[in-house]
């Protein structure tokens, strides 16, 4: 049994991985567009909802319901998709997933997948379950393609490919399609990926899906996407594998009219997604034939265990976040280490695994709050850090630097005392380091700050100082 | 900490904090803090929360004033704080505080609702996202064309003001609070 999200517990600290990614003007530059473009539409088609709040409301509290009585949920999904026609599996973690995965493609003597919303598998690494079994996977949703084929790692959780430019994307293109001759215009590189992909809908035999909701009620399961490719992979192969995390199901049909208006919108800024598909089970003679969906724990249920943070199941993985986030905007997702990045995957991976690893993405936020302000389910993400940080200090696992500085701030700054004396010693030795009122350059860590920042020196009269003259002289 | 501030305001009809981070600690956490301790310390938390008021709230929902009689012959962005914009939704609050200032001229901040990167300890935890994210504020403060960057958060104005002066920009920032207490012939002296 392992569970496990991606490499992410071999993931470099943040900022280290950030540190390099910052420098990268090209990664910089696509992030920043590419973010400004989709935050710019969203505002627009939020701004549009007299009801934006109410259906922020209505899904939380959906989600919130959903998942204090999740074993009912899952338990009525699986009966009412069995009864459809479908085969529901269950895997505690990434291993069992991947080995029903493998079993199941297996059985059906294929070499080949098509896989489409695929994010979760790269939480269980499927891909690379599948090629040690001799099966090559094919991604077919249009960026997943490109971070495929470029050997790259997915940069954002709606837009995997949000770092790619299209100049890279026709190299990459260029490079592994065998094409003689390739435009780098939009068009250009949609047919291109057109034309590798359809040839594949027709042949491969198997395909394999995330999805977006699973519902309870009908048994149903719902995957939004933009490009028709997702529709092709669940509609035209023999047999479809749903991969879905427990926290996916909904209770019932009615509860999507919800999220399919707050999704899209925060997504990518449309009202709709071009092509919505539900499907119930195995209809005969249309369609997929055989019908299997794996429920996927890897680590959820220790999240709904922590009362503070659970509420990062809620999650639809809209990405509003990420796009609304002043540090991803710098960075890209590539510094989280993970295949969530952004906020959310601040708050979910480390979550996910047990907080043994990725213990330097609860400190990758200023706490701005501009995540909790776009997340159409009302996550209260910058909470949410706030209570990580808390369970990685008492694990006792912050630096000792930091251990060090915050005893000594608690100890000073716990009386009025200690306060005025550690003043008065910080007016002396700042001495050395005051040049025209400031301080440009402090020794060891602290020239984390003046590395780029003036630090103002202490004035000779604090706040303090000048009340009580100012008392004195009877200005009260 | 949190017991010995409440006993230092205990008597006081208002307290008024000029930092909305400050405020925000106090309104969002200290009832989070309180709830694990016994009945008088939640009473005394929930009876300072009605006495607490970030400075322009204070003036503008307390005392009901906008115009403070100032001078300041600037021209002026406002930076509007995470806290003040997201925790305390402060609103126009500041603006009109400003708009009634003689000789001021508020000018349009781009992009003014983004962090400026401080973030407390984050600014050295993570040294490289935060100078990145105050490259960006400072780019557009620059481009504003003010004089002055004002806030109702000092931590901000340190961080935004620390990178001013290390690129002899030739803007300073001020705290509301200093610009409103400026009169004609007597500019506040911090």
């Amino acid at each position: 049994m392992s569970t496990f999200v991606g490499d992410a517990a071999k993931a470099p600290k943040f900022q280290t991985a950030a540190k390099k990614l910052v420098a990268d003007t090209q990664v910089r530059h696509n992030v920043k567009r590419a973010t400004d473009l989709i935050r710019k539409k969203r505002a627009k088609v939020v701004g549009e909802m007299a009801d934006w709040e109410e259906l922020r409301e209505a899904g939380h509290h959906i989600k919130e319901h959903t998942l204090r009585h999740l074993d009912f949920y899952l338990e009525q999904f699986e009966t009412n998709c069995t009864a459809a026609g479908g085969t529901v599996h269950w895997a505690r973690d990434a291993d069992e997933a991947n080995g029903i995965i493998v079993g199941l493609v297996k059985a059906q003597q294929a070499k080949e997948v098509i896989k489409v919303k695929t994010m979760t598998s790269d939480e269980i690494k499927l891909n690379v379950a599948l090629e040690a079994a001799g099966i090559t996977p094919y991604e077919t949703d249009l960026a997943d393609l490109i971070v495929q084929l470029g050997e790259d790692k997915p940069s954002h959780i709606v837009v995997p490919a949000l770092h790619r430019n299209r100049m890279e994307i026709r190299r990459i293109f260029l490079d592994k399609m065998n094409l003689g001759e390739l435009g780098d215009q939009p068009e250009d590189l949609a047919a291109a990926a057109r034309g590798y992909l359809r040839e594949k809908f027709l042949r491969v035999p198997v395909a394999i899906s995330g999805a977006n909701f699973a519902i309870a009620e009908t048994g149903s399961v719902c995957v939004v996407e933009s490009e028709g490719n997702g529709r092709m992979c669940v509609s035209l192969p023999k047999v479809l594998i749903s991969l879905v995390g427990i926290e996916k199901v909904i209770p019932t049909f009615q509860d999507l009219e919800i999220f399919l208006q707050t999704l899209p919108r925060s997504a990518t800024g449309e009202r709709m997604n071009p092509y919505n598909s539900i499907w119930t089970g195995v209809t005969l003679e249309d369609g997929p034939q055989e019908f299997h969906v794996v429920l996927l724990d890897n680590g959820r249920t220790k999240v709904l265990a922590d009362r503070e943070a659970r509420e990062t199941l809620d999650c639809i993985r809209c990405g509003a976040c990420l796009n609304a986030c002043p540090v991803y905007r710098q960075t890209g997702g590539h510094a989280y280490g993970s295949v969530y990045g952004g906020p959310i995957g601040a708050i979910l991976t480390p979550q996910l695994q047990s907080m043994e690893h990725s213990q330097t993405l609860p400190y990758a936020s200023s706490l701005c709050g501009a995540c909790y302000e776009v997340c159409p389910v009302k996550i209260n993400i910058p909470e949410i850090l706030v209570h990580l940080r808390n369970k990685v200090v008492e694990q006792g696992d912050a630096p000792w630097e930091e251990k060090i500085a915050m005893k000594a701030a608690a100890y000073v700054l716990d009386s009025p005392e200690r306060l005025e004396r550690a003043r008065n010693l910080g007016r002396i030795a700042q001495k050395p380091f005051v040049k025209n009122g400031v301080i440009s350059h402090l020794p060891g860590g602290l020239d984390a700050w003046t590395a780029v920042r003036d630090l103002p020196a202490m004035p000779s009269e604090s706040f303090r100082e000048w009340w009580v003259k100012r008392e004195r002289e009877g200005h009260v | 900490m949190m017991e010995h501030f409440l006993e230092v305001f205990r008597g006081a009809e208002a307290i008024c904090i000029p930092s909305s981070s400050c405020v925000a600690m106090i309104r969002d956490h200290y009832p989070k803090m309180a709830a694990n301790g016994d009945a008088s310390l939640k009473r005394a938390v929930k009876n300072m929360l009605t006495r607490v008021y970030e400075f322009t709230e204070l003036l503008v929902d307390k005392l009901n004033v906008t115009d403070v009689g100032a001078f300041f012959p600037h021209l002026v962005a406002l930076h509007p704080s995470c806290h003040s914009l997201r925790s305390l939704n402060l609103g126009d609050r500041p603006a009109k505080l400003l708009e009634n200032v003689r000789g001021l001229t508020l000018v349009d901040l781009p992009e003014a609702q983004e962090c400026c990167g401080f973030g407390g300890t984050f600014a050295v935890k993570n040294a490289d996202v935060s100078a990145a994210m105050l490259s960006d504020k400072v780019r557009c403060v620059l481009n504003s064309g003010a004089e002055v960057c004002a806030a109702v958060d000092n931590s901000c104005l340190m961080h935004i003001g620390g990178a001013l002066s290390r690129q002899r920009a030739g803007v300073r920032v001020l705290h509301l609070a200093e610009i409103l207490a400026s009169r004609e012939g007597k500019e506040f002296a911090s």
